[in-house]
């Protein structure tokens, strides 16, 4: 036995006089300190990584079977589900593992929202995390044609047709993202390109440079203060931080379990989600010369979609729809140069911004589900209105929810600088 | 190509083709109504209702609609032995691991029919259960459609009824009732010459072939919801292990 040690650590000493591996794991796990309150919201890091790591695994394997062919894309994800061994399971995982991406990501934005994680000196791991959720959105947008549905095509006819609105190379840029007239095989093509390739390698990039930075900079905690403030004279360990391997390696292993039940139950029990995972109509192959009556997105872009649809047509264009769906959500970027309060965290921010980030909580539920629905779900406003008489309540609703979005951020150096916040305490709290 | 005429597949594409060619151009598709759905009774455990359903998928369906996604040989799952499907459902010379193809080109089906009859794999995906059951329970006679046939659910559906000999010959009933004051009129199918089948026989054949094709769609759903379970059990225990692993890591941690 202790010649079996001893050989192990002959051959740790050689890989460590050609290789930081010693120093590298002590860095980012053994000697990483981490505050010891996370809670919840903190489970969401690492089970995004999960899921990445999940949806590359998964698509190797969907990758092996699956033709990019418009003529027999829609027939080889069904061999792929039904001829190919396990083949449904590796395919419900990952269009569920799609869905669940964004779950996850949206919960682990929203903790950065809640305690702050975004304010200095985090501004560039927020960044990078924004950069990470827009790629995100590119790389689910090219996957989504690859089943070549009904949905999977007309989805992807008027996303490409928004770039067409762009004044003056409007056209001629749709026409280069496509590589056709129409979307097509040449569009399939090029998207299976970027969705297995360009983009996964971007994201791990991104995901790599995230951690990074992270780990530069230390994680925030619920309490929004810093705990690299606070050493123990001693061993010069912050006294609020525990190391990352092994405590919250082992309590993240919880979290993956209770996600991967989550994820198990979707998968076996309704991998369609109700409609929402998987469109029902995306059963029917793509069939360019009809258009279905009703073109939903995605959940996950359903409140974009819904702010698209609410801005309308100006001097005959809709492109100033696509400019306020693109700047909501570029203006996630500006997030740590609007917040003016003197605190971090929720905890000690005053009522101000807790009313703020509700509205802005809801709005965007809302939205998510206007983006979902027909604009007549609601039906009209009663005619006697005047200017708005008539109009589709739903649209309504959406533009008002519009302005809530974007009022949250653009308010928020007013708001967040008059708000009563409260004293932050010296060292953590449970 | 001998050996494909002497199938019965072929003689059905044949049959198709000199009806098609009485109603060329007719059978496209409109769609869109408001009749309420009746609840589809699937169960994919009942395996001799999926068994009726295949044979009556392969006798009814199969005439225009493929399922090419599909193989004959899978369904030994619902009980049936490569013998019983060679001997009931392989009606064209196709082979036990065949899928269930037709013989008719799409492009053949558009040109006499002005547009193909779908493949009918995952219909029951896109179109859902509780539709086709509808559908194929509100067929009426209509003289006044090129094929004599409409449908309550699809109005001015492009195929005429494939089970017109179970069920046969209904017809629309209109009644005016008064509602809030208003004169409504309530739609309405009413038997007339009677098919093979009686009505409430009608109605278990439809739920046997629905039961069929939602099978049809997620096969693996035979299986998929007991590995789910099996898999939820790994996980409890797992989590049980994992939170005292945590437990125990954690109790320095004050």
């Amino acid at each position: 036995m202790n010649r079996l040690l001893a050989a192990g650590q002959g051959l740790v000493d050689w890989v460590d006089a050609r290789f930081p591996l010693v120093s590298t794991w002590k860095y980012h796990l053994s000697e990483y300190y981490a505050p010891k309150n996370f809670n919840f919201w903190y489970y969401f890091g690492s089970l995004a990584m999960i899921v990445l790591v999940l949806q590359i695994v998964t698509g190797i394997f969907l990758t092996m079977n699956y033709k990019p062919d418009a003529a027999y894309a829609f027939g080889s994800v069904e061999y792929i589900m039904r001829d190919v061994a396990g083949g449904w399971f590796i395919r419900y995982a990952h269009s569920t593992g799609a869905s669940m991406f964004f779950v996850v990501v949206y919960l682990h934005m929203m903790r950065a929202l809640l305690y702050g994680s975004y304010r200095k000196p985090r501004e560039l791991l927020w960044i990078l995390g924004c950069l990470i959720y827009l790629v995100l959105m590119a790389e689910a947008f090219f996957g989504y044609l690859l089943p070549w549905g009904q949905m999977s095509y007309w989805g992807a006819q008027v996303i490409v047709n928004l770039f067409s609105s762009v004044p003056l190379i409007g056209p001629d840029l749709a026409v280069w993202i496509r590589g056709d007239y129409l979307v097509s095989d040449a569009t399939l093509n090029r998207f299976f390109a970027l969705h297995v390739i360009a983009l996964p390698l971007v994201l791990v990039g991104l995901v790599f440079l995230h951690l990074v930075a992270l780990h530069e900079v230390g994680s925030n905690n619920p309490d929004g203060i810093d705990i690299k403030k606070n050493k123990d004279p001693v061993t010069g360990h912050p006294v609020d931080g525990i190391p990352f391997f092994p405590y919250y390696v082992v309590k993240d292993l919880i979290g993956i379990v209770v996600f991967f039940m989550v994820f198990a139950a979707i998968l076996f029990f309704g991998p369609e989600m109700g409609g929402y995972f998987l469109e029902y109509n995306n059963f029917l192959p793509a069939d360019p010369l009809q258009t279905p009556a009703h073109i939903a997105p995605v959940w996950y872009f359903t409140p974009f979609y819904a702010m698209l649809r609410a801005v309308p047509a100006m001097f005959g264009s809709q492109f100033p729809g696509v400019a306020v769906m693109g700047a909501a959500v570029l203006i996630l970027f500006a997030l740590p140069w609007l917040d003016r309060s003197p605190v971090r965290s929720i905890r000690y921010k005053g009522p101000i911004f807790k009313w703020a980030l509700g509205i802005f909580v809801v709005s965007f539920l809302i939205l998510g589900y206007l983006g979902v629905a027909t604009t007549d779900v609601w039906g009209k406003m009663p005619a006697f209105l005047p200017i708005i008489g008539g109009v589709e309540v739903a649209t309504i609703v959406s533009r008002v929810l519009t302005l809530a979005y974007f009022g949250f951020f653009l308010l928020m150096p007013w708001y967040s600088a008059i708000d009563k916040c409260k004293p932050e305490p010296e060292r953590v709290t449970a | 190509m001998m050996k494909a005429f002497q199938s019965l597949g072929a003689l059905r594409a044949l049959a198709s083709l000199l009806a098609a060619l009485c109603f060329a151009s007719t059978a496209i598709a409109a769609g869109g109504s408001d009749v309420p759905l009746s609840k589809a009774p699937v169960n994919l455990r009942d395996a001799v209702s999926l068994q009726r359903g295949a044979h009556l998928f392969v006798n009814y369906c199969m005439g225009c609609h493929s399922a090419n996604y599909m193989r004959y040989n899978r369904l030994t799952e619902i009980g049936l032995t490569e013998e019983q499907i060679r001997e009931y459902l392989l009606l064209s010379g196709d082979k036990v691991g065949s899928t269930m193809s037709i013989a008719m080109r799409p492009a053949d089906a558009k040109e006499w029919m002005g547009k193909a009859p779908p493949d009918l794999t995952v219909i029951a995906r896109s179109k859902r259960p509780d539709y086709l059951y509808t559908l194929l329970r509100s067929y009426y006679v209509d003289e006044s459609r090129a094929l004599g046939w409409n449908n309550l659910a699809y109005p001015n559906i492009g195929m005429p009824h494939p089970l017109w000999q179970l069920q046969g010959q209904p017809v629309l009933k209109v009644e005016e009732r008064e509602s809030h004051g208003h004169t409504v009129q309530v739609r309405s199918i009413a038997p007339d010459l009677p098919g093979v089948l009686s009505a409430a026989e009608y109605d278990r054949a439809v739920a046997d072939l629905v039961n069929f094709l939602t099978y049809m769609g997620e096969p693996w759903r035979l299986h998929s919801v007991r590995i789910g379970i099996i898999v939820m059990f790994f996980l409890a225990i797992m989590l049980l292990l994992v939170y005292l692993l945590k437990l125990e890591f954690w109790r320095d941690v004050h």
